[in-house]
């Protein structure tokens, strides 16, 4: 596999950030952790002594990105890889419209991303080269009846990183969309802590965060974790609108 | 596979690389203190000022290519600028690399993600007398403008490297020597003078023969920077070198040609096939050349014409010089390189001309003759190993220097031998000996054994005495660095480094990894 020297997680407090910075911390790079929860990014870090470094920061504080970004880019000594992993998806009541958790969402799952990957674009479209790895969702692939404010934020995010990539893959940069289908972490969870009921083809963070570096490594452009999600999506895009329409999900 | 954005490898083999920069320097903050900048002076750190413009960031390399690192890059072209470059980075709480045309091989000129000034475009010549030889120049000038603009007078560089690229900031900065150390000594020994700024924004007039102007040449860009330089060019009455070749068929042969010919050459040069092997260990070629005195050219207007000098733009009559390094690649493998050796041997030990006259440019600048002949090392580019020995204890030393390349592997693709004698600088390389140059190909494959060759190179020179040099150095370590240079020369050193950059706002990939400060 492919070695990242230098690597910046967004959302490396829990769930498949934490699992990727791990990973990563293993087999020897160096990692900056971004998230809020400051604890759980020492005891990380803890493990990992001289390699990881913890960064305190709320994606939603976007003013904050250039010069912190510019920062841990100087304590790293440079950059080779950047994911972005934060994400958040709030519960819905059946009738519920609310703006202020869909503004929430989109501030997190898809403004912090722009955020955190433009500044590095810029950075790498300077050094000509490394790798950005934005962790979208199946859940973008169509509108689906559920939670709407998520799937529109995972839309975006796809869409934004199919852009990025066209428009920086003639600096020799690359950048990786990965859709994962259903991941053990906290966001299946019920707000009494229990698991939401249907969920199928559910894996580990820990597996999830090792077919995702895989992929990278292997110069993939978009990876469902894990593959067969893919098929579940070309079904999903052929459906008609109105047997769409009917399903419950 | 390592994936390393702006270098494409590390000085260190990979496994050695951890966060350097964590609680040192005055930028250096850990993840805690800038969480506490962050909540606490949240409007300082969002504010413009204390970011750099990230188009100012550029992936730069050592010239050898193996090492390289981005830095946010300015280009003064006057002294205010280049006041406001240091004022810039205070301000910004980042340190400060000095580069000149960044053609030391390693990290000498790189500064990892902070302040990079390059002075190449402070390159006027301000001053310049044809009657005595003495110009003042700008730290940008280059050693080609230097030749370029006198030789018509009858004037060449006294100093010069095998290459005419380098600025006299970074000659200076290296106080490099040429194929005439053993006798004009090394450029710092030509200047007259200089001006010299400091971080501090002290600006200081420095006479040859201070014990300051012996401390600040050769400091590698430490203590601050050369602004103006005023040195005396050499007079020459042609435009020609008498050239004579010799080939030593062994190393002990080597020496004994240099020693004999030592008296009567102005410069002199030998390159060893590193590959030879058995009766002809060491086998060489050896380059003697002497200025004419005055009168002996008969037509001296014409070939101190720089159309003269300037080298042919074809090599081989047919295939241009800037693409000749493709039709090099092939051979840069062990294999090619041994073909090449052997050849280069072989034609020049047959070869009915061992005596001629040649163009001051040609026979100094032979490796400008094949442009980017660096890229045909390839992607992992190359690391050289200099290494400096006394007399006494050279031949045995080199001879244990190729044994050891040849046991391993890992045979020099050049190997360059040249003598000198002792200087009175500081931080100065020279001794009364010899000096092999020895250049490895670097490769993903071969970087971790190469490392670990150059490291037992390193106790071979340590136990003869011997000296290294930064500008060519890519993988010394601060212990090596301490035990050469000897405590005494280190405290003189920290003492003037305290004085000029109390907070150590210059520093360089290389001070951080030899520990300088
Ligand atoms: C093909 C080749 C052949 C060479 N042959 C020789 C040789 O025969 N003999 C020899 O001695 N060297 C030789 N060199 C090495 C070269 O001469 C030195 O590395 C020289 O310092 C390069 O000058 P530069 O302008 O590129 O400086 P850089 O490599 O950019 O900088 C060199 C050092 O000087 C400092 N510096 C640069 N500008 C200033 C300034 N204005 N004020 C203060 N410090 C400054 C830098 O911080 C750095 O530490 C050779 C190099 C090459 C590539
Ligand atoms: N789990 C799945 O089944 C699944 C499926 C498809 C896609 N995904 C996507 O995968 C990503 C990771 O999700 P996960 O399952 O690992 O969820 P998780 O366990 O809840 O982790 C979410 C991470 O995002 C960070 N985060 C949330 N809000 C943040 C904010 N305002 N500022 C900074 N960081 C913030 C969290 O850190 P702090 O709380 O410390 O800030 C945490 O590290 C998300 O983008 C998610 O949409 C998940």
């Amino acid at each position: 596999m492919k070695q990242w020297k230098r690597v910046i997680v967004v959302g490396a407090s829990a769930g498949i950030g934490k699992a990727l910075a791990e990973a990563l911390l293993k087999e020897g790079s160096s990692v900056a952790l971004v998230s809020r929860n400051e604890g759980a990014m020492n005891a990380i870090a803890h493990r990992y002594p001289g390699k990881a470094l913890v960064f305190p920061h709320d994606v939603r504080h976007y003013e904050e990105v250039p010069a912190l970004f510019q920062r841990i880019a100087h304590d790293l000594g440079g950059l080779d890889l950047i994911i972005y992993a934060a994400g958040i998806m709030r519960e819905y009541e059946p009738h519920e419209y609310n703006f202020t958790k869909d503004r929430e969402t989109i501030e997190v799952n898809t403004l912090g991303a722009f955020a955190w990957l433009d500044e590095t674009a810029k950075r790498f479209e300077q050094v000509k080269g490394g790798t950005i790895i934005g962790i979208s969702s199946i859940a973008g692939e169509r509108g689906r009846s559920g939670n709407v404010p998520y799937f529109a934020s995972k839309a975006a995010l796809t869409t934004y990183l199919e852009s990025l990539r066209n428009r920086l893959s003639k600096y020799k940069v690359k950048v990786v969309t990965i859709k994962p289908g259903f991941v053990d972490t906290a966001m299946l969870l019920n707000a009494d802590g229990s698991r939401k009921s249907f969920i199928p083809w559910l894996i580990s963070p820990e597996r999830a965060a090792q077919l995702i570096l895989r992929a990278a490594s292997r110069g993939k452009n978009t990876a469902y974790i894990p593959g067969r999600w893919r098929f579940v999506s070309m079904v999903m895009h052929l459906m008609p609108s109105f047997i769409f329409r009917r399903l419950s999900f | 596979m390592v994936d390393a954005v702006d270098d494409y490898s590390e000085s260190q083999p990979v496994e050695n690389v951890s966060l350097h920069n964590s609680d040192e320097g005055p930028s250096s903050k850990n993840g805690q203190n800038i969480h506490s900048s962050l909540t606490n002076h949240h409007s300082s750190l969002t504010a413009h000022h204390s970011l750099l413009p990230h188009d100012r960031l550029e992936p730069l390399k050592g010239w050898g290519g193996a090492v390289g690192a981005a830095a946010y890059v300015y280009r003064p072209s006057t002294l205010e600028q280049l006041k406001e470059c240091f004022e810039l980075a205070k301000r910004t709480g980042k340190h400060v690399t000095l580069r000149g045309a960044g053609r030391s091989y390693g990290d000498a000129s790189l500064g990892r993600e902070n302040i990079v000034i390059e002075l190449t475009r402070m390159n006027r010549i301000l001053a310049w007398d044809a009657k005595t030889g003495i110009i003042t120049c700008e730290p940008g000038v280059t050693i080609e403008q230097l030749w370029r603009f006198a030789i018509e007078d009858g004037y060449w560089p006294p100093v010069v490297s095998g290459t005419m690229y380098p600025t006299l900031g970074g000659v200076l900065g290296a106080n490099i020597h040429g194929k005439n150390n053993f006798k004009a000594g090394p450029i710092g020994e030509h200047v007259l003078s200089f001006d010299f700024l400091t971080p501090s924004g002290e600006e200081l007039h420095v006479e040859h023969g201070s014990d300051l102007f012996y401390s600040i040449v050769g400091s590698f860009g430490m203590l601050g920077a050369f602004t103006k330089i005023t040195l005396k060019l050499k007079k020459v009455y042609s435009g020609d070198l008498d050239v004579k070749v010799f080939n030593p068929a062994n190393l002990h042969e080597l020496f004994e040609v240099f020693e004999r010919q030592l008296p009567q050459s102005d410069y002199l040069v030998g390159w060893i096939d590193a590959f030879a092997s058995g009766n002809s260990f060491g086998r060489s070629i050896v380059h003697q050349a002497n200025y004419l005195a005055l009168g002996i050219d008969p037509i001296p207007a014409k070939t101190l014409r720089v159309a003269y000098q300037d080298l042919p733009d074809m090599i081989l009559g047919l295939v241009p010089k800037s693409i000749m390094w493709m039709f090099l690649r092939p051979f840069t493998n062990q294999l090619g390189f041994k073909l090449i050796n052997w050849a280069k041997y072989v034609s020049s030990r047959f070869s009915p001309k061992t005596e001629f006259r040649q163009a001051h440019a040609a026979f100094a600048f032979l490796l400008d003759y094949v442009p980017n002949w660096k890229r045909s090392y390839g992607e992992g580019g190359l690391i050289q190993f200099q290494s400096f020995i006394p007399k006494e204890t050279a031949e045995a030393t080199f001879r244990k220097q190729l044994e050891l390349c040849q046991r391993e592997q890992l045979v020099p693709l050049l190997a360059v031998f040249k003598r000198h004698r002792p200087d009175q600088f500081l931080l100065t390389h020279a001794v009364d000996g010899y000096s092999l140059a020895l250049d490895f190909k670097v490769t993903e494959s071969n970087r971790k054994n190469l490392w670990a060759l150059t490291s037992k190179l390193t106790e071979i020179v340590l136990a003869a005495g011997g000296r290294f040099y930064m500008a060519k150095d890519a993988t010394l370590t601060p212990d090596a660095f301490r035990q050469y240079l000897g405590e005494e020369t280190l405290s003189k050193f920290r003492e003037l480094k305290h004085r000029f950059d109390l907070d150590g706002i210059l520093e360089s990939e290389l001070s951080k990894r030899l520990e300088i400060r």
